[in-house]
Parts: C-alpha cells; sequence; structure tokens
C-alpha cells in the first residue's frame, strides 16, 4: 500500500500538473470493490458533488439514475436505482469504489466507470466519433470523484 | 381497425402514459392508411432464444402524435421523399440511359425486396445492403456514378423501395453464406464499445421501456428505415443511427458503408424477423 502510493507521487509528479499525492487512475485500490483512501487526500466538496451528477456534460448520473434531491434537472433516467439514500446503504470507502470503477462492485454493470483510462475498446474523443488522441483521460478527475462521493455521503432517507 | 377506433386507442395510451412511468412499449395498433396492418410486434425468432421473447417495431416506444403520424401516408414527411424517389425511378441516367424502370418496371415490382435485404449476393460473393446493391445497379448496368451511402438521391430510392413493401415481414437469411458475416454482426453487437462500455444490447436489449435521461429506450429495432426523425427533421439511414449510437458511447464509431455496419445491419434486421416492414417510419 505505502509503496503504491510512493509510486502513485512520482508518477502523478512526473505528469506534472497534478496535485502532488493524487492517486491516478491505475493506481486505484480496490478491496471488495471499495476504495478506502481519498483520492486526493483533500475532502470533497458536497456542492460541487451535487453539480457534477446533475450536469449532463459531468457526471450525468441523472441520465440512468432519479435522485429526488435535484427533483428541480428534469428528465432523470431509470436505468439504475434511485440514489436516494445511497448514503444509507453504502459506506464512503464503498461509493468511492462504485463511482471510480462500478463493475469492481456489481460484475458487468452498465455504470460507466469514472476514473479508469485503460482497457477500452475503440476508444473516442469525447462524443466526437473519432479516435481518442492524448487529450483522452479519466471521465471525471479525482477531485471530481471525491466531491461526488462527498455528495451521495449526504443522501440519508 | 377503423382510423377512429385506431385514434381512440391512441388516446387510451395517452392517458395511461400520463402517469409518472411511462416505462412500457404502448398497446396500440398501427394500420397504415386505413388498409395495411403492420405487425409492430411479435414472437421473437429462434435464435434470439434466451435473449428475447417479444420482438418489438420502435414505433411502439414514440408519443402518441409521432405514432400518429406514421400511420397516414398524407401525415408521414418522410412520403415526400419516396415521392421524389419515384422520379429518380423513372429518370434515366449514365452512360446507358437507362432508368430504373426500364428494367424493373413499375417501383412497386420491387415489392418484397425489403424485407430480404441485407442478404447474400451470389455473383457478388459478399453480404450486400440494399444501398450496395442499388450501387452496382447504378455502376454496372446504367454507367452511372455510384450515389453516396447515405446522400440524399441514396436515403430517397431506399424509402421508395421499403415502402412498396410495408406490411410485409422482414425476413433475412442468416445461415448459409450469410452465416460469417452474420456472427461478425452479432459480436459486434454484444460488444461494449468506447469509454462508456455499452453494447448495443446494453441499451436496447438490457434496457428497452426505461428511460436514459429523455430517451425512452426501444428495441433498436431497423424494420421503420430509413426514418424520418423530428429532431433533425429529414430521413435517416439505419447506418446513420448505428453511427451515433456508437460515438454516443464516446467511441471511435464506424463509417456508413463500411463492412462492419453492413454486417451489424445484417445482425440487427435478423432481430427484427417478423415485424413488418415500416420504411419510411416516423420517429422523434
Ligand atoms: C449508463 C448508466 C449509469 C450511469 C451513467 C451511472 N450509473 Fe450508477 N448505476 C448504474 C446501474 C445499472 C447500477 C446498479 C448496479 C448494477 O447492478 O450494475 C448503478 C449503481 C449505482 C450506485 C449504487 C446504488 C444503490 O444505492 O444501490 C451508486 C451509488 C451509483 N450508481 C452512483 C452513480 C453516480 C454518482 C454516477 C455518475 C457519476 C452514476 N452512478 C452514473 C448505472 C449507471
Ligand atoms: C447508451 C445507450 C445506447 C447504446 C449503447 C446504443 N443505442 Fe441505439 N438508441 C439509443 C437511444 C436513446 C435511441 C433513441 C430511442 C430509441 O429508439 O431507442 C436509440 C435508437 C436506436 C435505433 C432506432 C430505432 C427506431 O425504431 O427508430 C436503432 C436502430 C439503434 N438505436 C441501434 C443501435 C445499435 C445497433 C447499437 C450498437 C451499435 C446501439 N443502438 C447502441 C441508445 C443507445
Amino acid at each position: 500500500m505505502k509503496k503504491s502510493i510512493l509510486a502513485a507521487m512520482a508518477l502523478a509528479l512526473s505528469a506534472g500538473g497534478l496535485a502532488a499525492n493524487e492517486v491516478t487512475p491505475s493506481q486505484v485500490k480496490f478491496e471488495d470493490g471499495a476504495v478506502a483512501t481519498s483520492l486526493t487526500g483533500v475532502a470533497g466538496d458536497p456542492a460541487e458533488g451535487r453539480k457534477i451528477v446533475g450536469n449532463k456534460g459531468l457526471g450525468n448520473c441523472i441520465a440512468c439514475h432519479i435522485v429526488s434531491d435535484l427533483a428541480d434537472v428534469p428528465f432523470q433516467g431509470e436505468i439504475g436505482p434511485p440514489l436516494d439514500g445511497a448514503g444509507d446503504r453504502w459506506s464512503e470507502a464503498d461509493l468511492r469504489g462504485i463511482v471510480s470503477n462500478a463493475k469492481m462492485m456489481f460484475d458487468g454493470s452498465m455504470m460507466p466507470s469514472f476514473y479508469k483510462t485503460e482497457g477500452f475498446i475503440r476508444p473516442g474523443k469525447a462524443y466526437t466519433g473519432k479516435a481518442a488522441d492524448d487529450t483522452f483521460g479519466p471521465l471525471l478527475t479525482a477531485q471530481q470523484i471525491e466531491n461526488v462521493v462527498a455528495y451521495l455521503v449526504t443522501l440519508k432517507e | 381497425m377503423t382510423k377512429k377506433a385506431w385514434a381512440l386507442s391512441a388516446i387510451g395510451a395517452l392517458v395511461l402514459a400520463g402517469t409518472p412511468a411511462l416505462a412500457d412499449p404502448v398497446d396500440a395498433t398501427l394500420i397504415l392508411n386505413e388498409d395495411i396492418e403492420i405487425t409492430t410486434r411479435t414472437t421473437a425468432p429462434d435464435h434470439l432464444s434466451g435473449a428475447l421473447d417479444e420482438v418489438m417495431s420502435g414505433w411502439l416506444f414514440r408519443g402518441v402524435e409521432t405514432r400518429a403520424m406514421q400511420a397516414d401516408d398524407f401525415d408521414n414527411p418522410g412520403m415526400i421523399f419516396v415521392e421524389k424517389a419515384e422520379d429518380l425511378w423513372n429518370a434515366a441516367d449514365g452512360a446507358e440511359g437507362k432508368s430504373c424502370a426500364d428494367c424493373h418496371g413499375d417501383s412497386s415490382e420491387m415489392s418484397g425486396v425489403r424485407p430480404v435485404y441485407p442478404k447474400y449476393v451470389e455473383a457478388a460473393g459478399e453480404v450486400r445492403s440494399l444501398e450496395m446493391q442499388i450501387n452496382d445497379c447504378r455502376e454496372t448496368r446504367m454507367g452511372a456514378e455510384p450515389w453516396k451511402y447515405t446522400g440524399s438521391d441514396m436515403i430517397d430510392m431506399t424509402a421508395l423501395l421499403a415502402s412498396v413493401s410495408r406490411g410485409l415481414p422482414v425476413n433475412v437469411a442468416i445461415d448459409g453464406p450469410a452465416q460469417s458475416t452474420w456472427e461478425k454482426g452479432k459480436e459486434m453487437y454484444y460488444t461494449r464499445y468506447g469509454q462508456l462500455e455499452l453494447s448495443c444490447a446494453n441499451c436496447h436489449e438490457d434496457s428497452y421501456g426505461l428511460m436514459i435521461r429523455a430517451d425512452h429506450l426501444s428495441q433498436g429495432q431497423i424494420n421503420g428505415f430509413p426514418v424520418y426523425r423530428l429532431k433533425n427533421t429529414k430521413l435517416n439511414a439505419a447506418h446513420s443511427r448505428f453511427k451515433g449510437c456508437v460515438r454516443d458511447t464516446r467511441a471511435e464509431t464506424f463509417a456508413p458503408g463500411s463492412p462492419e455496419f453492413v454486417a451489424l445491419e445484417l445482425y440487427v434486421a435478423s432481430r427484427g424477423n417478423g415485424l413488418s416492414v415500416e420504411g419510411p417510419a416516423v420517429r422523434n
């Protein structure tokens, strides 16, 4: 564990621009689908997370999930379960795992992996239909994941 | 059913759709021009056993008004393009100075063609889409330039050829020399493309009837193609739809007319074997 954090730091530093102790997508450690430690070491901001969950260009979580707390955002999808009460059902570590890579928690899940950069088939450059180029990155940044997790924790029945 | 009775059942559907979960496809019947009964749901073909019990046209997943537009040729904006293609059908073109009609007669003679495409064409030694076959006629029999795969002349012509087969069941062959192409298409259908890692099956087999954001997911059938979409107010080819659906998984998509999309078209068409040809259908 210690070693991988050190390696993450080295990589983050060499990539430049990233927070010094940010965990990169390929270095996230899953245990039973959960991720115990913060990806950034910076506390998540639930208000920012709320925006990401409802924003079409960011998390767009409501494409698939109903969130009653976001009732002002129209057209909420029903592919996944409603997120109401997610903070009761899951621990913070579970939620960090689910948002980073839901397939580690739910085998074969339809939910996209928001903090992953490898293993895709024909990855594209966003929604252009063209091949991915060197601007390719995870769907959400490490801090955005932390913000979303901080928001989900507040969703109590 | 008379048109009035159809309209009444459509109103019934509206009342049902008023409840918050408009998840399910409607219980309605499509009769074109008070004449041609369209099979919009039927028992799934054998090759889908274990995957789907029933196959359904995209028509059942659209709203009352969109469905009504398709029921009458005077209200169906796609029919304008069918008329345009009727002129093309009769117009001489190319070095041979021949029209489609010179070889094939009236366009209604082509009834029965749309339902079996894509199909393996012996002379060509490959599976061909209707578009490929049209361009083959243009090039080898008419001495004319091929049309752009999803260009307006081509799409209008495919709308005409679909329209004269409306009501006939889709019936593409999946065995014999077509089988390897079909298998390729099937593999694509279940491949989770792009950064969102979503396959056709994730949306159109596992989740049809559900809302994904503002969209009511259908089974993604192509019996209604080309479709007139209210969103872009033109006819859209099946390959354009495929292109958009793959792009929306944040993937590098495929080109209309590519061997990959011809294989996928054969496979998707075969999932609708038994549904009526509806093109040009109306969608949102
Ligand atoms: C394309 C669909 C899709 C998108 C987009 C999506 N999810 Fe999910 N999500 C699912 C599905 C499906 C499940 C159910 C788990 C399973 O069986 O795969 C799920 C499960 C979950 C769960 C566990 C739910 C519970 O209470 O049991 C959480 C939490 C969650 N998602 C959060 C999110 C967040 C946050 C986002 C956006 C950053 C998001 N999801 C985006 C499809 C999606
Ligand atoms: C992320 C979800 C998603 C994926 C993945 C997806 N589609 Fe779609 N597709 C849609 C939506 C939304 C629509 C519009 C509503 C509808 O008809 O389902 C649609 C419509 C269609 C239609 C039009 C149906 C009609 O009657 O007008 C076809 C055909 C289709 N898709 C085929 C495919 C194929 C083939 C694939 C895989 C290559 C695919 N789709 C992948 C979401 C998806």
